[in-house]
């Protein structure tokens, strides 16, 4: 680099790398033109029997510098070193880093090629390219969905078979290039504050074949229809479209506790926009579309063996 | 006696610690002086913005929790790393970084592109307990930053330290700081901070 703000720099380098070359090249001319002091010099002696004397440098010593200096010299010509000069030889350090990345994309072109040709069905059964998709797996995607691909409270299990956003090959491409964020206003007011609550989440789980308070469901079932199945249906199966889960199975993202889901009612998810609490970050700037379309083969596969 | 011969040097201590001081400064002088006159190094890249106060008052705390012992910020220009954490790191992104988080320790992963890697929900879960999301993970867990409330006190006086760094803060800005922080925790600062480090260049390289 070399984008001074003022030319002016570009000489004080020079300047000061070239005096500093010659200044050390004038001390070993002028050091070794020099006679060694002489042991009778009495200037020298310390308490009575110290003696220490001026004596020239050995001579390896100064032969290694000189060919340190001679070595800097041809550095300097060759490499960027002097202020703005490039160096003759072209080198810069991002140059190299584009070439060590343009080498791996030509080692790798072709195999990501013959997969972008493969349909996902069948690059899901290829066990070469599934071993380096589970790769790409555990480096960017397990730290959010598990390395076993089951998730955790809040982060779905991506081998339940239950797929918000839809688990067809082009929707998960879909989730994985652009991610994916669903919101969900906090209903608490809409159904009429904590009783309503307690009777929304009485119905779900009634409709999802889980314990439940019996005596609520019936004000459940018509806060239900009246607040929730615009986005998740009126028969609680979710719309994918809008990434609204299907609230009749037995997979609980937001865990599947009365508690848990009274504070999902309570709160909603992602309501305030720029929080972005429980978002699927997108890939695109991060993967290659050879390695997202691995990957969704891969998650793909999962749950179809 | 010459001046500069051997003896003077030797036997007079002032002139020695002189001339020592000039023969070390001369490769600052030639490599960090011009840093300073360098549009790369000194011009922030497109679109970055000095740090808000919420993520002001995060990047205080990553140094007080000392992240930056086992985290780095700094992706140098090499394929492995480009390939894991993103584009390599440039100068103009680290301008208003006062000082700046580029470590020296990698014991856990360079964060100088987690923004936007990961949902705020998994900071959160992972920053009470990385064990919850990483069963592997040695780092420590933080649970008091979610108790904590972020001290609004003091982010005004921050903010104006840094516009004598240079951070360019308006009156505004630093007056409307501590409301910012008002009923913010410490792990909302803290993930605030981590949403929006190296998110202005983007790609792999």
């Amino acid at each position: 680099m070399s984008d001074f703000t003022s030319n002016f720099w570009n000489y004080y380098i020079v300047i000061l790398t070239v005096l500093g070359l010659i200044f050390c090249i004038w001390l070993l001319v002028a050091v070794g033109k020099r006679e060694g002091a002489k042991a009778s010099d009495p200037s020298h002696v310390w308490d009575g029997d110290l003696t220490e004397l001026n004596n020239q440098l050995p001579g390896w010593w100064r032969w290694l510098f000189w060919v340190v200096l001679i070595f800097s010299i041809g550095y300097l010509i060759y490499y960027p070193g002097l202020g703005a000069f490039k160096g003759i030889g072209g080198w810069t350090q991002i140059g190299q880093f584009n070439q060590e990345m343009n080498d791996l994309d030509a080692k790798t072109k072709p195999m990501y090629d013959s997969y972008l040709a493969m349909g996902v069905a069948d690059l899901s059964k290829n066990q070469k390219a599934m071993g380096t998709a589970e790769n790409i797996f555990l480096n960017n995607c397990a730290r959010c969905h598990g390395s076993d691909a089951r998730g955790t409270t809040g982060f779905p299990s991506l081998r339940s078979g239950a797929w918000s956003w839809g688990g067809e090959p082009a929707e998960i491409e879909q989730s994985i290039t652009e991610g994916r964020t669903g919101v969900m206003t906090p209903m608490a007011d809409a159904v009429g504050g904590p009783e309503g609550v307690k009777a929304v989440v009485a119905y779900m789980r009634s409709i999802s074949n889980l314990d439940h308070d019996m005596a609520m469901i019936a004000q459940g079932e018509k806060l239900f229809a009246d607040n929730c199945a615009a986005c998740h249906g009126a028969d609680g199966k979710g719309m994918k479209e809008i990434g609204a889960p299907n609230l009749t199975d037995s997979v609980w993202i937001h865990g599947g506790t009365p508690k848990a889901m009274e504070a999902v009612v309570v709160k909603g998810l992602n309501s305030d926009l720029k929080d972005g609490d429980f978002a699927m970050p997108a890939q695109k700037d991060v993967l290659s579309k050879g390695q997202i379309h691995l990957l969704t083969a891969y998650v793909w596969g999962m749950t179809h063996k | 006696m010459k001046f500069f011969s051997h003896e003077t040097l030797e036997t007079k201590l002032p002139w020695l610690i002189i001339a020592i001081v000039i023969v070390i400064s001369i490769g600052g002088l030639a490599q960090i002086i011009p840093l300073y006159f360098q549009a790369s190094v000194t011009e922030p890249v497109a679109g970055l913005k000095p740090y808000t106060a919420l993520q002001l008052e995060g990047r205080d705390i990553y140094i007080r929790e000392g992240c930056h012992a086992c985290h780095s910020q700094m992706i140098r220009p090499f394929r492995s790393e480009a390939e894991r954490y993103g584009h390599y790191s440039v100068a103009g992104e680290f301008v208003y970084d006062h000082p700046f988080q580029f470590s020296s320790h990698r014991r856990g992963p360079d964060l100088a592109r987690i923004g936007g890697k990961f949902s705020d929900e998994w900071h959160r879960v992972h920053m009470n307990n990385p064990r919850a999301v990483v069963p592997q993970s040695n780092m420590p867990a933080y649970p008091w930053l979610e108790k904590t409330p972020a001290n609004a006190a003091t982010i005004s006086a921050k903010m104006k330290g840094l516009t004598i760094l240079g951070v360019p803060y308006t009156p505004a800005q630093i007056a409307a700081a501590p409301g910012e922080l008002k009923g913010k925790t410490e792990m909302d600062a803290l993930i605030a901070y981590m949403q929006c480090l190296g998110i202005h260049v983007k790609g792999v390289r």
